[in-house]
């Protein structure tokens, strides 16, 4: 019997908002504990909500990217739960009339597409934090810790279709997603650090048959890797289930990733019952057209539409188109630096490699980096002239990169003009010959693979300016000669 | 006459002469207290010390030169479940027995930018539930016409302190007739303004959807005068409407000559005391001789009322209360070993009874399976009584009835049977759940104990009941009769 | 305005029971509560509280099929504030109410999973 993985997903969003959902307490995240609180946020006694205007803007937007139906007429309802990192006992969130509808977001998988549908999208305030002592985590703990600099931060929570079909489709629509919410703006898309999250439902049935099977939920996936690893252990384990003839159960299940394995969180008597009704602190929103205009048209390209657009107008491959456009900072760069320089897969590799290389050793993005577009097309055209060889260049980019200096500065300051003068590389091949006698007899018994090491003597020597096709082939035909 | 027994304009024309000073006042009033708070039982807290401090400074500042308001120099005793910075604030349960808020509700904050004296925190049903204030935590309030009857609650002990001359004004807060049931009782004025009018914030909440604080005074002009410093929008409460605030002074006028007045057929008949009854009658009357047109108008869906409010009042009780649990403020059960039983036992020994018979039920009227049956019909009957008062107001400007079906009935005379309890606000709960505005005022006496006059406009529409109970008091003497103490 | 549809799930509303169910299941509602009740308040209420709960049933009798219910009785909306952040200055105030802290944090007693 062949059966198919069914897989919704809940994503939990941080918005980019200086303020939290509800009050006027700032959003930052690592402060000290409790020291962006208030009384609203705290839930003090005789304190009421009053909802961020930007909030609302940025789940409009994301609906209107999502192709979603935005609700002309929208509440907030209260959803009952005791925990102490939820000072009210309830959260603020939406259940009936929430903002958003509707809508897909469509992914490239192995060459297909898969279309997800989204079901909802709403808004929500978000908790705090719990810190347990006395043991590693929850489990064993002898006390706990509340810190309510994130009760109320604002959350905007999507949630999919049961329409993914596999643990990889999975990882590419968080992925897609992500990309999404960061090209818009509001989400800064950090899943390491919380402000992305993502919950999974989960389910198996047989191939053709349309009933849903039993699901579980699966949480605490904090990664994109994670994400394909869990379901892919779920999934597992419930075909063996299902194989050895027992039941699913309902459950909700926390993935641990040092063990790749899903484990069942303690089961709670009964499911919560959240008694949602209404907010009555809170008024309706109603959103008419103008207002839904005005934030159309500051949507601007979307990665998918930047992705397909990078392949056909520069004619990258996918992958680079990819890798460019996940980062709208990098894309923006990329095509800056095109209006002046021409040749995009050039550009494009040297992006993806060098410049990439060294932003992840000095852990800076793009947007910091000292570097002009002006300053890199130069760069890359010398290389094409040949003025500067490959090697020169890959060293002074990082010059450049430290110093902020231009190119021709580097380059009359250190005298990097790529020899390419075949006189004088020859008289530096020979001499390098000379030098190293044994690796010659070695290269003529037939190690030819020892070219490179003549090949590098000669780079040495002339500190990398060397043009390099010129020593590789006037170093085999000296070495022929020898 | 003595200071403490006079009324807030009053005190300020004597003021404004230089006559009085804030300190004699405030003095007076403390002097008042310490004689009859034994007998009355009105306060939680009496700030005897700040409230000579204060007294003193703002007659500084009236010597300086400062500009007065109306309410500069006037104490003003505020109802126990209004948060008042670094000052104790109870809500008149164990569950906030240590509780200091960190801020000022937004009522306080203009009380106190108008120079008001606050002279105390007031007794009241523990959370706001009750009719009687037999259900705080720490003491019973007495009636000061009977102290062996209730002042009626939950805002018992802001009524009784007005009507003991123990306070110029209070505030009180309204949410099925706490203001007006026990204005009533104690035979002074007490208005719940229109849902939005007055600021939410800082007033700890019974029932989010029709809770509103308003002035209890021995006066119509008195509560004319508190409701233009209370009354507004306030940018911390999203259901604060923002709509002018006229000077409703501007509304005490002696003149009803052609108003078409209303009176609810239901709430003179069965259920109503005989006397109470004839009281409103004659008061309807009085009206009519003043050149208004009285008639009887059916309200219907006035029965529906209890029942609908002890739903949705109950539901939104049950979430506001979900936040005492002992683990940001107020009292925590001792050794609770985990973090469930200290839910439990916090809760368990800090709610009074009356307090967990509504958390149940409100609890249980949201819950899986009774959420459409319960609290979404009671939300739609609610849509029925507003739109009997639209019907109603399309004919009429005003209508009346009795705030209170009795007079003050013995303390201890209900306790025993909650729902005959809850039967105490079948007049007022309405103008509740319809979100308009209705004062008591006092208009007659039986067995010497005060009966209330409701009068109940639409929406935004103080000025025409200001105007109707401003007529009928100056033309009576009910106002001027103080309880024995 | 239509009257909305009601999702499934826990907690949703899409089970109807009608009023005339079985006796308040007192245990299960203090539990949703976290109501600590003695066996006496348990007897006691679940009388009480059936008692009023018939009472309440008399809105029954009211047809309401095509009535749209109120949530607020002030129809008031698009109510915001803008994106500004305001410091609150009495932070101390509100830690100092803490029954237990730690560290400027709350500190409350071992959660059982």
């Amino acid at each position: 019997m062949n059966y198919e993985a069914v897989i919704g997903l809940e994503i939990h969003a941080q918005l980019l908002t200086k303020s939290k959902i509800f009050c006027g307490c700032s959003t930052k995240f690592g402060s000290a504990p409790n020291s962006n609180i208030c009384p609203v946020c705290t839930g003090q006694p005789g304190v009421l909500p009053v909802l961020n205007k930007k909030v609302i803007e940025f789940a409009i937007k994301t609906g209107l990217a999502l192709k979603g139906q935005i609700a002309k007429h929208s509440i907030f309802a209260r959803k009952n739960y005791f925990y102490p990192d939820l000072p009210k006992n309830y959260q603020i969130s939406q259940y009936e009339l929430p903002l958003v509808t509707g809508g897909h977001l469509d992914i490239a998988v192995n060459g297909k597409t898969r279309h997800v549908g989204i079901t909802r999208v709403h808004l929500e305030e978000d908790a705090g934090k719990l810190v347990h002592k006395g043991a590693a985590g929850l489990k064993g703990s002898t006390s706990s810790l509340v810190d309510f600099n994130r009760t109320g931060v604002p959350l905007m929570e999507i949630v999919t279709e049961p329409d993914i079909r596999s643990p990889e489709e999975a990882k590419i629509f968080v992925s897609e997603l992500r990309n999404l919410l960061v090209y818009l703006g509001v989400c800064d898309g950090n899943m390491e650090e919380g402000s992305l999250r993502c919950d999974a439902n989960v389910s198996i049935r047989p191939v053709g048959q349309k009933e849903l099977g039993t699901k579980t939920e699966v949480k605490n996936m904090n990664s994109f890797k994670a994400v394909q690893k869990a379901l892919e252990s779920e999934i597992k384990r419930q075909t063996e289930m299902i194989q050895a003839g027992e039941r699913i159960v309902q459950e909700t299940r926390l993935f641990d990733d040092t063990t790749g394995t899903t484990t069942p969180m303690r089961s709670k008597e009964e499911a919560h019952d959240y008694r949602y009704f209404p907010e009555p602190d809170l008024v309706p929103v109603e959103v008419d057209r103008k207002w839904i205009d005005n934030i159309e048209k500051t949507i601007s390209e979307l990665p998918a539409a930047k992705r397909s657009r990078f392949m056909k107008e520069f004619g990258l491959p996918e992958l680079d188109a990819t890798i460019l456009t996940d980062d709208k900072a990098l894309a923006d760069f990329f095509e800056e630096c095109n209006k002046l320089y021409k040749n995009a897969k050039n550009l494009s590799n040297w992006i993806i490699g060098d410049l990439t290389a060294y932003m992840k050793t000095k852990k800076v993005g793009i947007k910091d980096i000292n570097l002009t577009f002006s300053q890199f097309a130069e760069m890359l055209d010398m290389v094409d002239k040949g003025t500067i060889s490959r090697t020169s260049a890959k060293s002074s980019l990082t010059k450049m990169l430290d110093e902020g200096k231009s190119i021709h500065d580097i380059v009359s300051e250190s005298g990097l003009t790529q020899i390419s003068d075949e006189v004088k590389i020859r008289l530096i091949v020979l001499e390098v010959i000379q030098k190293n006698r044994p690796q010659v007899v070695q290269y003529k018994s037939g190690k030819t693979t020892l070219a490179a090491f003549f090949v590098g003597q000669v780079m040495k020597e002339t500190k990398g300016r060397a043009n390099p096709e010129v020593v590789n082939r006037i170093v085999v035909e000296e070495l022929n000669k020898a | 006459m003595e200071l403490f027994q006079l009324t807030a304009h009053e005190l300020h024309a004597k003021l404004d002469k230089k006559e009085v000073s804030a300190e004699e006042i405030t003095k007076s009033v403390l002097g008042r207290i310490s004689r009859v708070e034994n007998g009355v039982s009105a306060f939680l807290a009496i700030n005897v010390d700040e409230a000579i401090d204060r007294a003193v400074e703002i007659d500084e500042q009236i010597a300086s030169g400062k500009a007065m308001t109306p309410l500069t120099g006037i104490p003003v005793a505020i109802k126990d479940n209004m948060c008042t910075k670094g000052a104790i604030t109870t809500c008149a349960s164990r569950i906030l027995r240590n509780y200091l808020p960190p801020y000022n509700a937004t009522v306080v904050e203009n009380l106190l930018k108008a120079g008001a004296i606050p002279i105390g925190k007031t007794n009241m049903d523990e959370f706001a539930m009750g009719s009687s204030t037999e259900n705080s935590a720490y003491k019973v309030t007495k009636n000061p016409w009977d102290l062996k009857t209730v002042p009626g609650g939950s805002s018992g002990g802001s009524a009784a302190c007005v009507a003991a001359d123990e306070a110029i004004l209070a505030l009180g807060s309204d949410t099925g007739g706490s203001i007006r049931q026990p204005a009533s009782l104690c035979g002074v004025v007490g208005l719940k303004p229109t849902y939005g009018r007055v600021s939410r914030y800082g007033l700890i909440a019974f029932a989010s959807s029709l809770d509103q604080i308003g002035p209890i005074s021995k006066d119509v002009a008195d509560a004319a005068i508190l409701m233009n410093f209370i009354a507004g929008h306030d940018e911390k409460d999203s259901t604060s409407v923002d709509e002018k605030v006229p000077d409703y002074r501007g509304s005490l006028i002696d003149d009803v000559k052609g108003m078409k007045i209303g009176l609810v057929k239901e709430l003179i008949g069965k259920g109503i005391a005989v006397d109470v009854k004839k009281a409103i009658l004659e008061a309807a009357d009085l009206l009519k001789k003043l050149g208004a047109k009285v008639e009887e108008v059916s309200m219907p869906t006035f029965e529906y009322g209890v029942p609908t409010y002890y739903i949705l009042a109950t539901a939104e009780a049950s979430s506001n209360l979900e936040r005492y649990d002992g683990v940001k403020y107020g009292h925590r059960s001792k050794d609770s070993d985990d973090l469930l039983t200290m839910y439990y036992n916090t809760r368990r020994e800090g709610f009074g009874p009356e307090v967990k018979r509504r958390i149940m039920l409100g609890t249980y009227a949201l819950s899986a399976g009774y959420y459409d049956a319960y609290y979404l019909k009671a939300q739609k009957v609610r849509t029925l009584i507003k739109n009997d008062f639209d019907r109603a107001f399309s004919k009429f400007d005003a209508l009346i009835s009795p705030t209170s079906p009795t007079v003050a009935f013995k303390i201890g005379e209900k306790t025993d049977d909650p729902l005959s309890m809850y039967l105490s606000d079948i007049a007022t709960i309405p103008v509740n759940l319809a979100g308009i505005p209705a004062i008591s005022i006092p208009c007659g006496f039986v067995n010497d104990l005060p009966v209330g006059l409701q009068i109940i406009g639409k929406a935004f529409a103080e000025e025409t009941i200001f105007r109707v109970a401003y007529t009928y008091e100056q033309n009576t003497q009910w106002h001027k009769r103080k309880p024995n103490l | 305005m239509k009257i909305p549809r009601h999702c499934g799930g826990a907690g949703c509303h899409s089970i109807i029971k009608s009023m005339k169910a079985a006796p308040i299941d007192v245990d299960h509602v203090a539990k949703l509560a976290r109501l600590g009740l003695t066996d006496e308040e348990k007897k006691k209420f679940t009388e009480q509280l059936s008692r009023i709960l018939e009472y309440a049933e008399t809105i029954n009798k009211l047809d309401t099929k095509n009535v749209i219910p109120t949530s607020h009785a002030i129809p008031v909306n698009n109510v915001f504030r803008e994106d500004r952040t305001a410091p609150c200055e009495n932070i101390k105030g509100i830690i100092a109410n803490a029954p237990a802290s730690d560290n400027n944090m709350f500190a409350v007693p071992k959660i059982m999973e």
